[in-house]
């Protein structure tokens, strides 16, 4: 896959940043090199081997079923911008 | 042209646990906004999700219940966008190894056809929290109560053909998770929620149109009225010569429409990676068998047996399988008075009529189990007729004691004694001239007249099948 100008720029704009001009360069450079790595794992023959999901080589512990949380939503949202009957207030969405 | 209809459906079901999948806060319906949002719902810097034990064992039931293959080793999944809503930027869910793969089930339509539909797989994840649109100040509500609540996403197959079809699976679906306990499957409390895929295709065509998908439909018959919207348009659009785009559609049920979200410029690319807060979650055969071992008999295997066992009606048996709580009660009552068919018409007839009429549910009926098996006890040996039953069960239902005591009561016993119910006869007889002649004369239907009339100066305790006996005895 190779990076331009177009694939920064919809990155960027999937996950909500705003890139300065001068900057684009420098995200194509650095993610062409991380993609030129992935290409070289890529050439490894996997065959037969399971997929990692985790580094870790343990498994997940699960808790109990039970309601430890306690209502805090006022120390919460009293860092809120916005607040109104117990709401958090955002800018206005439509969909 | 003859268009061929293609629906698959995603069923979201929220798994009745205590607390949030990933968090120790209260599930709890109707709380007020954000009490049960705690520092790992809102997305607060710092905190880790921690997994919730109760939801696998309800996802390995689910999957047991449909004959699937369950995972043993699944991982949970990042799905990455953007809404308030969603206060972490991600919602975690199960993407490449979801804890449910396959699996199917066996539908009945309404002509009494049967049709298999096939389940692609069902994974866990988390819900997101609620957008209040109503005007704040030209800003939006957010209650996070709901973030973090346990769903199970169940994906069918695209083996549905039209809207009937769709909504016998939905329902049948609703049906098992109640029986399994998985979900209260309460739609108006957003417990069961659909996304309809559909597609149309000229009649013996292979490959597939294009499909939209329509969301977040909350009732059976919303999802009925919005799959054949959707397809009245795409025949629209396909007839007059143009193309079905896909797209996300929502349901108006006030216009009785479906139109398209207002879509985002750049197609939806949710970057999904493993999430590195959580480990594989890893279970094993004794767990599965062990659930497997304890899970109650399913809606389709009971009504077989209240068919081969205790000799009912398939309608009959569909409709005591309908709920599970309905089975039990019937199951008990049946069990008590030890006549299945007496047991099967009172709690379809009198007992769901009456509870239908005040709309309650079988699980606040005013008439338990125990009552009522006593009072058909009292029908089997005689003590009462089927008429004053309807009264004796009234006198329960309004909290007027067991069936014996309002018999006793209120004089109810049926009187046997043939020397108490003759003198009535006879005054009838007496009152009644011209109809006696005709009753001798051998007119069979002025029988009815008399019977009637000795019930009702017995207020019905008589027995009418004695009652008639004796009429005739007299007449010969």
């Amino acid at each position: 896959m190779k990076v331009d100008d177009t694939v920064v720029k919809s990155i960027a704009q999937l996950a909500q940043l705003e890139l300065k001009p001068e900057s684009i360069q420098e995200n194509i450079d650095s993610m062409t090199s991380i993609l030129n790595l992935v290409d070289q794992m890529q050439s490894v023959d996997t065959t037969g081997i399971e997929p990692m999901a985790h580094p870790l080589d343990t498994m997940q512990r699960l808790r109990e079923d039970h309601v430890s949380e306690p209502d805090q939503r006022e120390l919460f949202q009293s860092i809120a911008p916005a607040t109104e009957k117990n709401l958090y207030l955002v800018p206005k969405v439509i969909e | 042209m003859q268009w061929e209809v293609v629906i698959g459906l995603e069923i979201h079901v929220q798994l009745s646990t205590n607390s949030k999948i990933f968090s120790g806060a209260s599930t709890a319906f109707g709380a007020s906004p954000n009490s049960q949002a705690c520092a790992i719902d809102i997305g607060l810097p710092g905190v880790l999700p921690v997994v919730n034990k109760e939801v696998f064992k309800k996802a390995v039931a689910f999957g047991l219940g449909v004959g699937a293959e369950i995972a043993l080793k699944s991982v949970f999944d990042r799905k990455n966008y953007f809404y308030p809503d969603l206060p972490k930027g991600y919602q975690i869910t199960q993407l490449d190894y979801p804890i449910v793969i396959g699996g199917e089930v066996e539908i009945t339509l309404s002509d009494a056809t049967k049709k298999t539909i096939h389940i692609t797989r069902a994974h866990l994840e988390e819900d997101a929290g609620k957008s209040l649109h109503e005007d704040f100040h030209g800003m939006t509500g957010i209650d996070l109560n709901r973030a973090g609540t346990p769903l199970l996403e169940i994906v069918s197959e695209p083996d549905m053909r039209s809207a009937e079809e769709a909504v016998a699976y939905a329902r049948y679906i609703r049906q098992l998770v109640c029986y399994l306990d998985v979900s209260d499957g309460d739609m108006s409390q957003g417990s069961l929620r659909c996304d309809a895929n559909v597609s149309i295709r000229p009649m013996g065509e292979t490959t597939m149109g294009t499909r939209t998908e329509t969301k977040n439909v909350n009732s059976f018959k919303f999802l009925e009225r919005a799959i054949n919207h959707e397809i009245e348009r795409q025949i629209g659009v396909l007839e007059s010569g143009g193309t079905v785009h896909q797209e996300t559609m929502l349901y108006d049920p006030v216009r009785d429409e479906t139109r398209p979200m207002r879509s985002k410029e750049t197609a939806t690319d949710y970057r999904y990676f493993p999430e590195p807060d959580l480990l594989p979650v890893e279970i094993d055969a004794a767990y599965v068998a062990d659930i497997r071992n304890n899970l109650p008999e399913l809606p389709k295997q009971r009504a077989l047996r209240f068919i081969t066992e205790m000799h009912l009606s398939e309608t009959d048996a569909m409709i005591l399988t309908s709920s599970r709580s309905v089975a039990e009660y019937f199951e008990r009552v049946s069990e008590i008075c030890d006549d299945p068919r007496l047991a099967n018409n009172w709690v379809r007839v009198e007992l769901m009529g009456q509870l239908n009429k005040e709309g309650l549910e079988i699980k606040q009926s005013p008439v338990v189990p125990q009552q009522l098996g006593d009072l058909l006890i009292r029908i089997k040996d005689d003590t009462i007729s089927g008429k004053i039953a309807k009264t004796v069960f009234d006198a329960i239902w309004q909290g007027g004691g067991t069936a014996d005591q309002i018999i006793e009561a209120r004089g109810l016993k049926q009187v046997t004694d043939a020397s108490s119910i003759e003198p009535v006869i006879d005054e009838i007889f007496a009152n009644n001239p011209q109809q006696l002649q005709q009753l001798k004369a051998g007119k069979e239907k002025v029988l009815g007249f008399f019977v009637g009339q000795v019930m009702k100066a017995t207020q019905g305790k008589a027995n009418p099948k004695q009652v008639n006996d004796l009429i005739r005895q007299k007449i010969k």
